[in-house]
This record gives C-alpha cells, sequence and structure tokens, in this order.
C-alpha cells in the first residue's frame, strides 16, 4: 500500500483533502451546495476539449471551472440563483458532449475523470496541484473574515461594506481552482462529496467556526486516507469509498448532534431537530 | 421552397424510424420535463431536479448489473432517492440543498461502483457514456409503452395536485394555514420530478433531463406570471427546443469535423439557453409585477 508508485497518490489526496475541506466549509456555510457541484461537473467538460486540441487537462479543467463560476455569478445577479447554476452546468455538459463527438478514444478517460483515479499521478503533477492549493488556501486566509460574515449575516455585512454580490463571485473563483485541482483526483462527479460531507459533519459537532473549520480538514483527510486504502485493497473505485464514505460523516454528524441535544436539552439553546441547519441561516 | 425545406430538412428525414421514434420519446420526455419543470423552477428546486437526473445514473448502471429493465432502474431509484431527500430534507432551503448533495453524493459512489462492475463483469466499457449522455437515435422501440406510462404518471401528480402544490409552492406558510399537508405535498412533487427526469435521462440522457426540466420552465416564466398558462407553455416550449434540436442533429451529419453527426444535446442544450437569454431580455423591458426572489 505504501510501495513507491503509491506516494504520490498519498500526498495528493492529502492535500485535495486539506483544500477541500476549508473551501467546503464555507461552502457548507454559505449553502452553495449547487454550485460546488456544478462547476466541478461542467469542468469535466473542459477536459474534454483539451484533449481534443491537444493541451494539458488541468488548463482545459481551470478555463472551464472558471468560465462556469464566472457564469454562475453573473447570471445569477438577474433572476434565480439555482435556474442560473442549472443552466450554466448544462450548457457546459452540452458542450462536452459535443467535444467528445468529436473524439473516439476516450471512453475509459471519461470514467477515470468522472470517478477518479488516483493511482496514475506522476510526479510531475504534484507541482500545479500545491500551487493551485496554495492560492485556494491563501485566498481563504485574505478572505477570512468577510467571507465569514457575508455568509452568516449578508445584511450586516453590507452594513460594514462587504458586497456580497463580489463575495459570492470571488468565492465561486475560488471554488473553481480547488475543483481543477482536486478533479482529477476524485473525479468530476464525488469532489463534492469530499467538499459537503466533512464540513457539514464538522459543523454538527462544533458551533466555532475556527474549530469547526479545523475538524473539517481532519474528517476530510481521514476520508480520503480511508478511501485510498479501502481503493487499494478491494480494487473498487476510489470515488465509492469517498461517496459513501461522505454520507455517512454527515449521518454520524446529524446523529451526534440529535444525540447530545436530547441528552443535554439544558445545553442546547437551538431546537433540537436541525442544530446543523440552524447555525449561519 | 422545396429547396429550403430541403436545407432544413435533409432528404429522408421523416423516413428514417430512428428519427421518428427520436422524435416521439423526445417529444414525450420534454412535454412531462418541462410541465413539471415550472413546478420545479417556482419551488427553487433546480438543484434536486439535476440530483435525481444523476442519481438515476445509479440505478441505470444497477440495472445494466442485475438485468432488469433500465427504466424501472430509473424510475425506482428515483423515487426512492427523493424519499430519503424528503426524509433527512430541512425545511430551510440551505439545510435542503444540502441534503440533496449528500444523497447524491452517496448515490454516486454506489453508480462508481456498479459502473465498475458493469465493466469489469460484463466488458461493456461504453456503459458509462451511454448511461451519462444518453443517445437519442438508439432507443429502443420496446420502452416507449414504459416512457408514456411514466410520463402519464407525473403529469397526473402535477395535474391532480395542482392547486395545493401552487399554494404550496408559493407560500409554503399560507398553504399550511389552510390545512394543506405542505410536507406530503412536497413528497409528492418530488416524486413527480423524479419520474420527469428518469424518463427522459434514459431516453435522451442525464444532461438533457436536467436542461429540459429547468431551461423551459425558467425561460417561460421570465416572460408569463401566471403559474397555469407557464406550465403549458413551458412544456410546449421544451417539446419545440428537442425537435428543432433533432433536426439540426440529423442535419449534421454532413458537418465537419467527422461527419458523423454532433449531438442532440448539444443542439437541444445550446437552444434553451439562448431562448433563456432572450427572454431575460424580454422580460427586463416589461414592468414586473412580481417581487423577484
Amino acid at each position: 500500500m505504501f510501495a513507491p508508485f503509491m506516494i504520490n497518490a498519498w500526498i495528493v489526496a492529502t492535500m485535495v483533502a486539506v483544500v477541500a475541506g476549508i473551501v467546503g466549509f464555507f461552502v457548507v456555510m454559505r449553502g452553495s451546495a449547487f454550485v460546488a457541484d456544478a462547476v466541478p461537473q461542467g469542468a469535466f467538460a473542459g477536459a474534454a476539449g483539451a484533449s481534443l486540441i491537444g493541451v494539458s487537462t488541468l488548463v482545459g479543467l481551470s478555463v472551464f471551472a472558471l468560465a462556469g463560476a464566472l457564469g454562475i455569478g453573473l447570471l445569477g445577479r438577474r433572476g434565480r440563483h439555482d435556474v442560473a447554476t442549472a443552466l450554466t452546468l448544462v450548457l457546459m455538459l452540452g458542450l462536452g458532449a459535443l467535444f467528445l463527438s468529436f473524439t473516439t478514444q476516450y471512453s475509459s478517460e471519461i470514467f477515470a475523470l468522472l470517478f477518479g483515479e488516483i493511482l496514475g499521478i506522476s510526479s510531475s503533477e504534484i507541482l500545479p496541484i500545491a500551487v493551485l492549493g496554495l492560492v485556494c488556501i491563501a485566498a481563504i486566509i485574505v478572505m477570512y473574515r468577510p467571507l465569514l460574515l457575508s455568509s452568516l449575516a449578508p445584511e450586516s455585512g453590507e452594513a460594514r461594506g462587504v458586497r456580497a454580490a463580489r463575495m459570492e463571485l470571488l468565492f465561486l473563483i475560488v471554488v473553481a481552482i480547488a475543483t481543477s485541482m482536486t478533479l482529477p483526483v476524485v473525479g468530476a462527479l464525488l469532489i463534492f462529496s469530499l467538499m459537503i460531507g466533512p464540513p457539514a459533519a464538522a459543523r454538527s459537532l462544533t458551533g466555532s467556526p475556527l474549530r469547526a473549520m479545523a475538524l473539517s480538514v481532519v474528517i476530510a483527510v481521514a476520508l480520503a486516507w480511508v478511501a485510498i486504502a479501502a481503493s487499494y485493497e478491494t480494487d473498487w473505485p476510489v470515488g465509492f469509498f469517498v461517496g459513501v464514505g461522505g454520507a455517512v460523516c454527515y449521518a454520524g454528524g446529524r446523529g451526534w448532534a440529535a444525540w447530545s441535544a436530547a441528552r443535554l436539552p439544558s445545553a442546547a439553546p437551538s431546537p433540537p431537530a436541525a442544530p446543523a441547519a440552524t447555525v449561519g441561516s | 421552397m422545396t429547396s429550403l425545406l430541403h436545407l432544413l430538412f435533409a432528404p429522408g428525414f421523416l423516413a428514417s424510424p430512428p428519427v421518428r421514434l427520436a422524435l416521439l420519446t423526445g417529444g414525450v420526455a420534454a412535454f412531462v420535463s418541462g410541465a413539471v419543470g415550472a413546478f420545479t423552477v417556482l419551488r427553487g428546486q433546480s438543484y434536486a431536479g439535476h440530483a435525481l437526473a444523476d442519481l438515476s445514473v445509479t440505478g441505470g448502471s444497477g440495472s445494466y448489473l442485475i438485468g432488469i429493465s433500465p427504466l424501472l432502474g430509473f424510475a425506482g431509484t428515483g423515487v426512492l432517492a427523493a424519499g430519503v431527500m424528503d426524509m433527512i430534507g430541512i425545511r430551510r432551503p440551505r439545510g435542503r440543498d444540502l441534503a440533496t448533495g449528500i444523497v447524491r453524493g452517496a448515490g454516486l459512489g454506489l453508480a462508481a461502483l456498479f459502473l465498475f462492475w458493469d465493466t469489469t463483469h460484463t466488458n461493456t466499457s461504453g456503459v458509462a457514456v451511454t448511461i451519462l449522455f444518453g443517445s437519442m437515435f438508439t432507443i429502443s422501440p420496446a420502452v416507449i409503452p414504459l416512457v408514456v406510462g411514466c410520463g402519464l404518471v407525473a403529469l397526473a401528480i402535477v395535474a391532480v395536485f395542482y392547486r395545493p402544490l401552487l399554494l404550496s409552492s408559493v407560500s409554503a406558510d399560507l398553504a399550511a394555514a389552510r390545512g394543506i399537508p405542505v410536507r406530503a405535498v412536497g413528497l409528492l412533487c418530488l416524486i413527480a420530478i423524479a419520474l420527469a427526469v428518469s424518463l427522459s435521462a434514459l431516453t435522451i440522457g442525464t444532461i438533457l433531463s436536467t436542461a429540459l426540466l429547468v431551461g423551459p420552465a425558467a425561460t417561460v416564466l421570465r416572460i408569463t406570471d401566471r403559474p397555469g398558462r407557464a406550465t403549458v407553455m413551458a412544456a410546449l416550449l421544451g417539446v419545440a427546443v428537442t425537435w428543432l434540436g433533432i433536426v439540426l442533429a440529423y442535419d449534421s451529419f454532413t458537418w465537419p469535423p467527422r461527419h458523423d453527426g454532433w449531438p442532440v444535446s448539444f443542439f437541444v442544450v445550446a437552444l434553451i439557453f439562448v431562448g433563456y437569454l432572450l427572454a431575460q431580455l424580454v422580460g427586463r423591458r416589461r414592468p414586473v409585477r412580481r417581487v423577484e426572489s
């Protein structure tokens, strides 16, 4: 399991999980699950386009992820946000279908991009992924206070000069960057599980934002490691373990919150039914 | 005039059995999706619709594995997932999206496993692509009755529960005050969405099922704010866009680079997107009566 060809997988998966844990915390906080889901899926089309014109997959992913994020941000200013997200997503997927129809030999690669391929990571891919990861983390650190404020209480954020629309766009760009680095590893369809399962669980366990963020990173890294180990042992796709594991984390978090609320009714002033939802809404 | 018609409808268009089948199933799927879509957009459940379409991939891949009819797999998983989403669902929109996402993640994890088994055990590596992107020109005629049946059930739900659905979509509090079981109505709506997307996912691919669910309805709701008219217009618009997409795809068989036809899904999605942008331009000029949400 720790053979030389697996070392890259462990390194990359750890970086991916750390970034997913941090960015995902804000995804859950802002309730932008659909966006965090649409950007990776749409970016997948960029990978198809990149292979068509012969540039690196990472470039195609980044271009499409950014275009998707900007499209959602701009379209969403007028009209319903979920509709804007859905339409941007299907437009990108339609382009992906078009690109795929132009090439012939893509079937196994599609599967890898959709559901993740952890074993095929070469050493030369580590550096760009690490750089993108650092950019994401740096951006989150810089924006931490205004982002938290505009996620928790958009109105009072506006009053203090935090422009909600601009924050939304900046945050979407961070999601796009995080997407481009994580997509080749866990796959377009399941990045999202890594991005919302652990943070959602973490938020059920603690109320303090910083502690929840740290916990979310810990859970995400643990989930990624377990998924790789299990995938290595069983030979099943890594996406299966990430997807189901994410749901288990969430269920565990909700269960724990419900149990501790029932045990200590006086210590929980918020309604016990859904503590995960009451914070930040 | 004839030459113009020939330019648009390539010779032999209507005589080709796959095309007729595509027009029929695509039309049914688009009609049902458009009608159900009006409520999806009104209720802000685009994400649930999209997730249910993706989840039907799980059912599709599972049904290949155990060898039952794909539509049963698609629709069964859709309805089941709708139930689970409702069960863990939280009334607040933010929490609702989160619950939707968690269910979708778990379902797609299973889909990854099923597809992996499909490809390793039955040696059909194209299954993943077929399930995800669908292919309108390769529908088997045997699924037609099932497709129509599923569509009718979804339409019946919308028609029978039209008023409570509408009221609870516009204002859940008001509906509850009038004694409408909001939760049960919500579940019914999710089931209708699940049926609509699973039948379109099976016939025309998961991309188009989201596109046809959200696109026409959102476009129409930009132009009119009467829900009844919007439901009918969205259904008709969906059918029109789908048929135009099929015509264009048929024409594109002579287009570069491969002379093999461009995908229907691309044309339909592009048409829907352009339509939405146009409606947004038109809608902005009109005085808006409804308060923007």
